[in-house]
C-alpha cells in the first residue's frame, strides 16, 4: 500500500516537479527565537481568510444579490436552508476576527520593526491588504441588504460627494445609479465577490513571496541596529549559525494558533450566532437607527463629535494623511533600532491609537450625541421632582414633557444625553438665562421661541427653577438687587433672587 | 550577417504584435469605459430626473408637517422597495408647500419630524432642524435638502429622482430656494 502511494507520488512529481521546491521551502532555516506566539498571526490571518472563501463560496449558492431578493435569500439562509444559518455565522464572525488579526499583526509587525529594511514592500503590500480587508468588511456589510446597509451606502455616498469637484461623479459611481437600489447592491456584491478577493489572492501571493525570499524578521535584540550595507550578511550568519528548520521547528506553533482561531470563530458563530439581517431595506421605514458594524464604530462616533466645519476636512484629508504614513513608514526609518524596548514613541503612537479607536468604538456604544427619540413619551417626570411645587411651576414640568425636552436632557437619570443634565440646572442658570436659553437655544440647542407661547415659557422656566438639590440655593443675578436698590425700585421684583 | 537580418525581422514583427494589441485594446477600451461610466453619463444629461406625484392637496392639513412617499422615477427591474422613497411635506398655507428630502443634510439618515417640539430630528449623529428646514443644531452644516414643486389641479408634483447628497450638484439644485436662515 505505502509502496503503491509513494509510486504515484513519484508519478505526479516527475511531471509537477513540485516535491523539491516544496521542501527545500518548508525547511527553510528561520532564527530559532522567531519560533514564537508573537509570530503566528499572519499565518493565522491567512487560515481565516481561507475560511472566508469557503463560507463566502458557501453562501453565493443561495445568497441573491438583487435589491428585490437579498434580504429574503438571506432569511432563507437564517430559517430555511440547512446550517445556513451557521454558515452565515462563520462568515460574518471570521469578518469580525480577519480584521481583528490583521490588526494585531500589524501592530506586532510595527513593534518589531519588521518593516525596516529589507522588508519595506511586504510591509506597503500588508497596507494595500489591510485596506482591502476593510473594504471586505463594509462591502459585506451592504450585501447583508437590510437597513442598516441600506443607510450605510446612503452615508457613504454622503461623504463621497464631499470630495471637491469629483464628487458627484464618484456617488453616481458607487451607486450605479440615482439612488441606492439594485445597481448598488449588484456593484457592491461585485466588489466583494470578484474584484477586491481577486487583489487580496494575489497580494497576500506577493506577500508571502516576499517573507520566503528575505526570511522572517529576526527577533529584535535591544542595541542592534539595521544597517542597509550589513543586514543580508547579518541575518544569513543569524540563521546559519542560530537556525532551525521552519517545519517542524516553528510551524506547529502557527498550526496550534490556526486551530484555535477556527475554533474560537466556530464557537462565537455557534454561540452568538449570524449578524442580521435586520430590517427590510425599505427607504419608506423611516422608523430606524443606523449603526455601522464594529470596526466601523469608530467612524460613526468621529462623525458625531467633530465640529462641523472640520468633517468634510478631515474626512478627505484624514484617510490620506493615514495611508501615506503607513506608506511612507519604512522609508522614514528604514534602518536602525528594531526593538520596542528601544522605540518608546512607537510604542506610544500604538497605545494612543489604540485608546483613541478604543474610546470612540466604546462611545458608538451607547450614542450619547443623538436624541433619544421616544424619551419623552416613554419617561414620565419623576414624582420628586413634583413635590410641594405650585401649579404654575407643575404646568411647566408637563411643557417639559410635551415639549420632548427629555429626547436631549436627562431628569433622575432618565432621557437623553444630547444637551446637560438638567437635575440641578437652576444652580447654574439664573431666571434671566434660563429664559434666554430656552427662546433662543445656542451652544448646539435648538431655540424654542417660535414653538413655545409665553405662558408655555414662563411654566417651564419656573419649573426649571426648582431643579437644584435641597441644601442648594438657586443661581441669581446679583447685580439685579443692586440695580433695582439704586434706582429705588419696588423691592417686590426683587422676589426671585432675594430668597435664601 | 543573414542571422542578424532574421532576428530583427523577428523583432519588427514582435513590436507590431504588440502595437496591433495595443490598438485592439484601445479600441475595445472606449465601449469598457463607457459601459463604465453610464450611471454618470446619464446623469448628466439630467435623465434621471422628473416631475413625479405625491397626492391631492388635501391629503396635506394646512400648518401641519406630513411624511409622503413616492416611487423614483428611474427604476430598474431589480430594485424591489428600495425605489419607493419618503419625503417630508409641510403645507405653510394655501397651495404654498415646503417638501423636505428625508435625508438628512449631514450624512443621509432619516430624519423624523416632532410636532410637539416642532424639530426634526436625525437618529445618527443627532442633527436636528426647525419646522422650515433650516438648521438648528448638531452637525449638518445646512438645513434639510428642498424638492421643487407645482401644484396643478389640486395635485403635488415633486420634481425628483437622485439621493440628495452634501457635495452634488443635485443638492444645490434642490436646495435652490433656501429656507430662511433661523
Amino acid at each position: 500500500m505505502r509502496r503503491l502511494i509513494t509510486q504515484v507520488g513519484e508519478w505526479f512529481d516527475r511531471r509537477l516537479q513540485l516535491a523539491a521546491p516544496i521542501r527545500e521551502v518548508s525547511e527553510h532555516p528561520v532564527p530559532r527565537n522567531t519560533a514564537s506566539w508573537w509570530y503566528v498571526f499572519g499565518s493565522a490571518a491567512l487560515v481565516v481568510f481561507l475560511l472566508q472563501l469557503v463560507t463566502g463560496i458557501l453562501l453565493a449558492m443561495i445568497y441573491v444579490p438583487s435589491a428585490s431578493e437579498a434580504w429574503s435569500s438571506l432569511q432563507a439562509l437564517n430559517h430555511d436552508v440547512t446550517l445556513g444559518w451557521f454558515i452565515r455565522a462563520l462568515h460574518g464572525w471570521g469578518s469580525n476576527f480577519m480584521v481583528a488579526i490583521v490588526l494585531i499583526h500589524m501592530v506586532q509587525v510595527f513593534l518589531f520593526g519588521a518593516y525596516k529594511f529589507p522588508r519595506e514592500l511586504t510591509w506597503i503590500v500588508g497596507v494595500f491588504l489591510l485596506l482591502m480587508t476593510l473594504g471586505m468588511a463594509f462591502s459585506g456589510q451592504v450585501l447583508r441588504f437590510d437597513q442598516d446597509a441600506y443607510w450605510g451606502l446612503g452615508i457613504g455616498a454622503s461623504i463621497a460627494s464631499r470630495v471637491p469637484i469629483v464628487g458627484p461623479v464618484i456617488v453616481k459611481l458607487m451607486l450605479g445609479g440615482p439612488i441606492i437600489a439594485g445597481a448598488t447592491l449588484s456593484r457592491f456584491f461585485t466588489l466583494h465577490v470578484f474584484v477586491i478577493p481577486g487583489m487580496l489572492i494575489g497580494f497576500v501571493g506577493l506577500h508571502l513571496l516576499m517573507v520566503l525570499k528575505l526570511g522572517i524578521n529576526e527577533w529584535p535584540m535591544p542595541g542592534r541596529l539595521v544597517k542597509k550595507a550589513t543586514y543580508a550578511t547579518e541575518y544569513h550568519e543569524l540563521t546559519k549559525k542560530d537556525g532551525a528548520p521552519f517545519v517542524p521547528y516553528a510551524v506547529w506553533k502557527d498550526l496550534f494558533f490556526a486551530a484555535f482561531i477556527l475554533l474560537a470563530v466556530a464557537a462565537c458563530a455557534l454561540y452568538f450566532g449570524p449578524f442580521g439581517p435586520t430590517g427590510r431595506p425599505d427607504p419608506t421605514i423611516i422608523q430606524t437607527a443606523p449603526k455601522p458594524d464594529y470596526f466601523f464604530l469608530w467612524l460613526y462616533a468621529l462623525l458625531s463629535l467633530l465640529p462641523p466645519s472640520m468633517e468634510t476636512p478631515a474626512l478627505l484629508i484624514g484617510p490620506v494623511v493615514a495611508i501615506m504614513a503607513l506608506l511612507l513608514l519604512p522609508f522614514l526609518s528604514g534602518e536602525g533600532e528594531k526593538s520596542w524596548r528601544r522605540r518608546p514613541i512607537a510604542v506610544l503612537t500604538v497605545l494612543l491609537i489604540a485608546v483613541t479607536l478604543g474610546t470612540f468604538t466604546h462611545l458608538a456604544g451607547f450614542t450619547p450625541w443623538s436624541p433619544h427619540m421616544n424619551a419623552w413619551s416613554g419617561d414620565p417626570v419623576p414624582q420628586k421632582f413634583l413635590h410641594g411645587t405650585t401649579a404654575l411651576e407643575r404646568q411647566g414640568a408637563l411643557v417639559f414633557q410635551v415639549k420632548q425636552c427629555r429626547n436631549c436632557h436627562s431628569l433622575g437619570d432618565a432621557g437623553g444625553q444630547r444637551g446637560p443634565a438638567l437635575d440641578s440646572v437652576a444652580v447654574r442658570l439664573t431666571q434671566g438665562q434660563l429664559i434666554r436659553q430656552v427662546i433662543q437655544g445656542g451652544g448646539n440647542m435648538p431655540a424654542y421661541g417660535k414653538n413655545l407661547s409665553p405662558a408655555e415659557t414662563t411654566a417651564l422656566v419656573a419649573f426649571l427653577q426648582t431643579l437644584h438639590p435641597a441644601g442648594q440655593a438657586p443661581a441669581r443675578d446679583a447685580s439685579r438687587a443692586v440695580a433695582f436698590e439704586g434706582s429705588g425700585e419696588n423691592s417686590s421684583a426683587v422676589r426671585p433672587s432675594s430668597r435664601p | 550577417m543573414s542571422n542578424e537580418n532574421t532576428f530583427s525581422r523577428r523583432g519588427f514583427f514582435m513590436k507590431m504584435g504588440i502595437l496591433f494589441n495595443g490598438l485592439v485594446a484601445t479600441a475595445l477600451a472606449v465601449p469598457i469605459v463607457r459601459f463604465i461610466l453610464s450611471s454618470v453619463t446619464r446623469g448628466r444629461a439630467n435623465a434621471y430626473l422628473s416631475w413625479v406625484p405625491l397626492g391631492p392637496v388635501s391629503k396635506f392639513p394646512e400648518g401641519e408637517t406630513r411624511l409622503a412617499t413616492f416611487r423614483n422615477p428611474y427604476v430598474m427591474p431589480t430594485d424591489g422597495k428600495t425605489v419607493d422613497t419618503a419625503c417630508w411635506v409641510r403645507r405653510v398655507e394655501g397651495d404654498q408647500f415646503q417638501i423636505f428630502a428625508i435625508n438628512c443634510a449631514h450624512l443621509g439618515c432619516p430624519v423624523r419630524w416632532f410636532p410637539q417640539s416642532g424639530l426634526f430630528m436625525c437618529p445618527c449623529h443627532g442633527g436636528a432642524y426647525y419646522r422650515d428646514g433650516s438648521r438648528a443644531s448638531g452637525p449638518p452644516e445646512r438645513g434639510l435638502f428642498e424638492y421643487p414643486y407645482k401644484v396643478q389641479n389640486g395635485l403635488i408634483t415633486i420634481e425628483a429622482g437622485e439621493l440628495p447628497t452634501p457635495g452634488a450638484p443635485t443638492a444645490a439644485l434642490v436646495g435652490r430656494k433656501p429656507p430662511c436662515a433661523a
